[in-house]
């Protein structure tokens, strides 16, 4: 990112050493990213959001949202815009401070992942070399934000909902962080795209079809993220019968939309890890990786790292299987 | 075979008693009035240790409309459309214990044929009623989609009870000696039809939910009801036969046409837990609408083919003052009855309904001890209870 930055500023005959704009450039590149990716996160949760509703409207022979643009497509915009027009209400006992800040800290939890998701060879905002560990460290925000919420609006009903909800995500973030192990052991790195490059564009270059342990462990993933992500089989934080919403109840307005954002969003996110972890990421099949989507400088690609080849586990499983 | 509970008094005023829960070490958690799942305006008190609940202790009286007292003021006829409001999901009985209670009152005898569209029209709303049940209690246990394919064949019966009444929900159908309407023409063939399409659903809504094996997880065993204690606290209906008592007004102090028809009684058998659990009480709802198929079809093909609906009925009703009478009907929350003393003029001197939903509220205290929150919205589910019914 930054090469390409300098690049641009020697294009404009300037020399990004000693230019004293330099410095600004590269804040504005970083709020523009910053920008793009926290709406690519607030449109992808918002389009998911009217999936659900239509295709679960047509297995229960509802309609589901079908006004708002074609198919109601536009139904999420609608929702978000009277969410953020209605009234910020906080109730009289709640504990103001952190009954306003829990919605960023849920917010915060979820916008960093997007840091290491990587959407191709070169789209992607930090490639950490402790990127699973950076993903699993930060979702954890969102618990924080959870008991924040669940606590500060003094109600026992979303107290209820905060407790539940806090103990199912903590659990379930166990089997989740032992099963996304597996191909960190496979490709002998935590970093998100040394973990792509490992695996191929072909499905059975793939863990989740390369190996067994990695198949196994996709599957324990994928059911802990259900849990993560409060989705049906697993979803007694939101317990409708009784406990009617959970730890959102006393919210209202923007706050309120946050908290579906993220819930939506981190649906997003948990399939987003399991594909990069276990499905290739961003690989096509058949398709030189420089090729898979195009860098943003038009620039080839870096020399492939060859260090995965020599993995132990690489090797071993390479053998074995 | 469970001697009854002793239950300490509990006033809800009193502040002290109520204070003493909190300092106890457990929580005290209002659940309603405006809680979704207690269907209805009803309020529970629930004494909770975590989410163990140590008791739940119904406060009724939120949907209070004094209908009883409106019976005492209005003339007989004109008390039917209130009838309606005593259980909105089920109203059709309502209507038909005050129509056979006064027809006491007055000696009347009703038309054959009339008789016959009171029972097509109250088992066509036993089978909605039912709908309404099983669909919430299996949305209550966190199954959201049967509840929208209940709603949907609900939705044929109301079709079904407007072309009849011209209503949908508060039908005001019958009269006291006889009905409002006639069967419009075709009507026993569109009954059959429907009748052929909602008994394969009933088989596909089995497979759904009643023996899906999640469902019979959560709802078996929860909160069952031994046969004694259900008629100890006078449960009635569906309720007391999951329990296994054999108590069904049709069938043991039979009324209207009833005594004509072949129809089984389904009762609790403890087929996936203990007799009289939750999930029995599912299961016996779910058969009696099938019950309820067997009779309509009987009723459209022994339907007297006359064409008198009501008997002769003075204009001003006015019965012996002091005279009483007393009707006992099979509602679909179970024995619903009526007790009328004449006044002097056109109205009654004191009208009670005695409600199904609202004996069903008294064994929830201690039924609930020891259940976890979830299970009490399941409990309260499966009694099947309606909030106007409870408070009238």
């Amino acid at each position: 990112m930054q090469g390409f930055l300098d690049q641009l500023i020697r294009n404009a005959g300037h020399d990004p050493a000693t230019w004293p704009w330099t410095q600004f450039v590269y804040l504005a590149a970083m709020g523009a990213v910053a920008f793009l990716v926290i709406n690519f996160a607030a449109i992808t949760a918002g389009i998911f959001s009217w999936a659900e509703r239509r295709v679960a409207a047509r297995m229960q022979s509802r309609v589901g949202p079908n006004r708002v643009g074609p198919g109601g497509f536009l139904q999420w915009i609608a929702d978000a815009v009277k969410l953020l027009l209605k009234e910020d209400l906080v109730p009289d006992e709640a504990d103001k401070v952190l009954f306003r800040a829990a919605p960023y800290f849920m917010m915060v939890g979820f916008a960093c992942v997007f840091v290491t998701l990587p959407f191709s060879h070169r789209l992607i905002v930090a490639d950490m070399n402790l990127g699973i560990f950076y993903i699993l460290a930060v979702t954890a925000l969102i618990v924080v934000g959870i008991i924040m919420s669940g606590w500060s609006s003094n109600s026992k009903w979303s107290l209820f909902g905060a407790i539940r909800s806090a103990a199912q995500i903590i659990s379930y973030e166990i089997p989740a962080g032992m099963a996304l192990m597996i191909p960190v052991l496979l490709a002998g790195t935590m970093s998100t795209q040394g973990i792509i490059r490992a695996q191929g564009g072909f499905p059975w270059q793939w863990y989740l079809f390369d190996n067994p342990a990695a198949t196994a462990a996709f599957f324990i993933y994928f059911i802990s993220a259900l849990a993560e992500g409060n989705r049906t089989p697993f979803d007694l934080p939101e317990a409708e019968s009784e406990l009617v919403s959970g730890y959102n109840t006393e919210y209202s307005g923007m706050r309120f939309s946050y908290f579906f954002l993220v819930e939506w969003g981190n649906m997003w996110i948990m399939s987003a890890l399991a594909v990069t972890m276990f499905c290739g990421g961003w690989q096509l099949p058949a398709c030189p990786r420089s090729a898979s989507m195009p860098s943003p400088a038009g620039r080839r690609c870096l020399p492939k790292s060859p260090r995965w080849r020599s993995s132990p586990a690489r090797r071993f499983s390479s053998s074995s299987w | 075979m469970s001697k009854p509970l002793e239950l300490p008094t509990m006033d809800m005023e009193n502040k002290e008693v109520l204070r003493r829960i909190e300092v106890g070490g457990d929580m005290l958690l209002n659940m309603g009035p405006q809680h979704p799942s207690t269907h209805g305006v009803i309020n529970f008190l629930v004494q909770t240790d975590g989410e163990v609940m140590k008791r739940a202790i119904p406060e009724v009286g939120y949907l209070h409309r004094s209908i009883e007292k409106i019976g005492e003021r209005c003339t007989y006829n004109g008390f039917m459309p209130y009838t309606d409001r005593v259980d909105y999901i089920a109203a059709m009985f309502a209507n038909q214990g005050w129509a056979i209670a006064v027809e006491k009152l007055l000696g009347l005898s009703v038309p054959k044929r009339a008789e016959y569209c009171r029972v097509i029209a109250c088992e066509l709303n036993r089978i909605s009623s039912h709908l309404i049940s099983v669909g919430t209690m299996a949305m209550d246990v966190g199954a959201v989609t049967p509840f929208p394919y209940a709603l949907r064949e609900r939705e044929f019966i109301n079709d079904l009870l407007e072309e009849l009444c011209g209503a949908r929900l508060t039908y005001n159908y019958l009269r006291i000696g006889g009905v409002a309407f006639d069967l419009p023409s075709g009507y026993a063939d569109k009954v059959s039809t429907f009748l052929d399409h909602f008994e394969k659903i009933l088989d596909e809504f089995n497979r759904l939910i009643t023996y899906n094996e999640i469902f019979i997880k959560r709802l078996g065993h929860l909160a069952p009801i031994p046969a004694q204690m259900a008629i100890d606290y006078c449960l009635v209906g569906p309720n007391l036969r999951a329990s296994g008592v054999n108590f069904d007004v049709r069938k043991q102090l039979p009324y209207s046409v009833y005594p004509e028809f072949q129809f089984d009684v389904p009762l609790g058998k403890g087929e996936v837990g203990t007799p009289g659990d939750s999930w029995d009480r599912f299961w016996c709802r779910v058969e009696e609408m099938r019950q309820s198929c067997r009779i309509l079809r009987q009723a459209l093909a022994q339907i007297p083919n006359d064409t008198q609906i009501m008997a002769k009925v003075p204009r001003k009703i006015k019965a012996p003052e002091g005279q009483e009478a007393y009707s006992r009907i099979e509602s679909a929350r179970g024995d619903m009855q009526y007790y009328v003393v004449a006044g002097p003029g056109e109205n009654a001197h004191r009208v009670k309904i005695r409600t199904g939903s609202f004996t069903a509220m008294g064994i929830i205290d201690s039924l609930s001890r020891g259940l976890m929150i979830a299970d009490l919205v399941a409990l309260i589910a499966s009694l099947d209870v309606v909030a106007p019914e409870i408070d009238r």
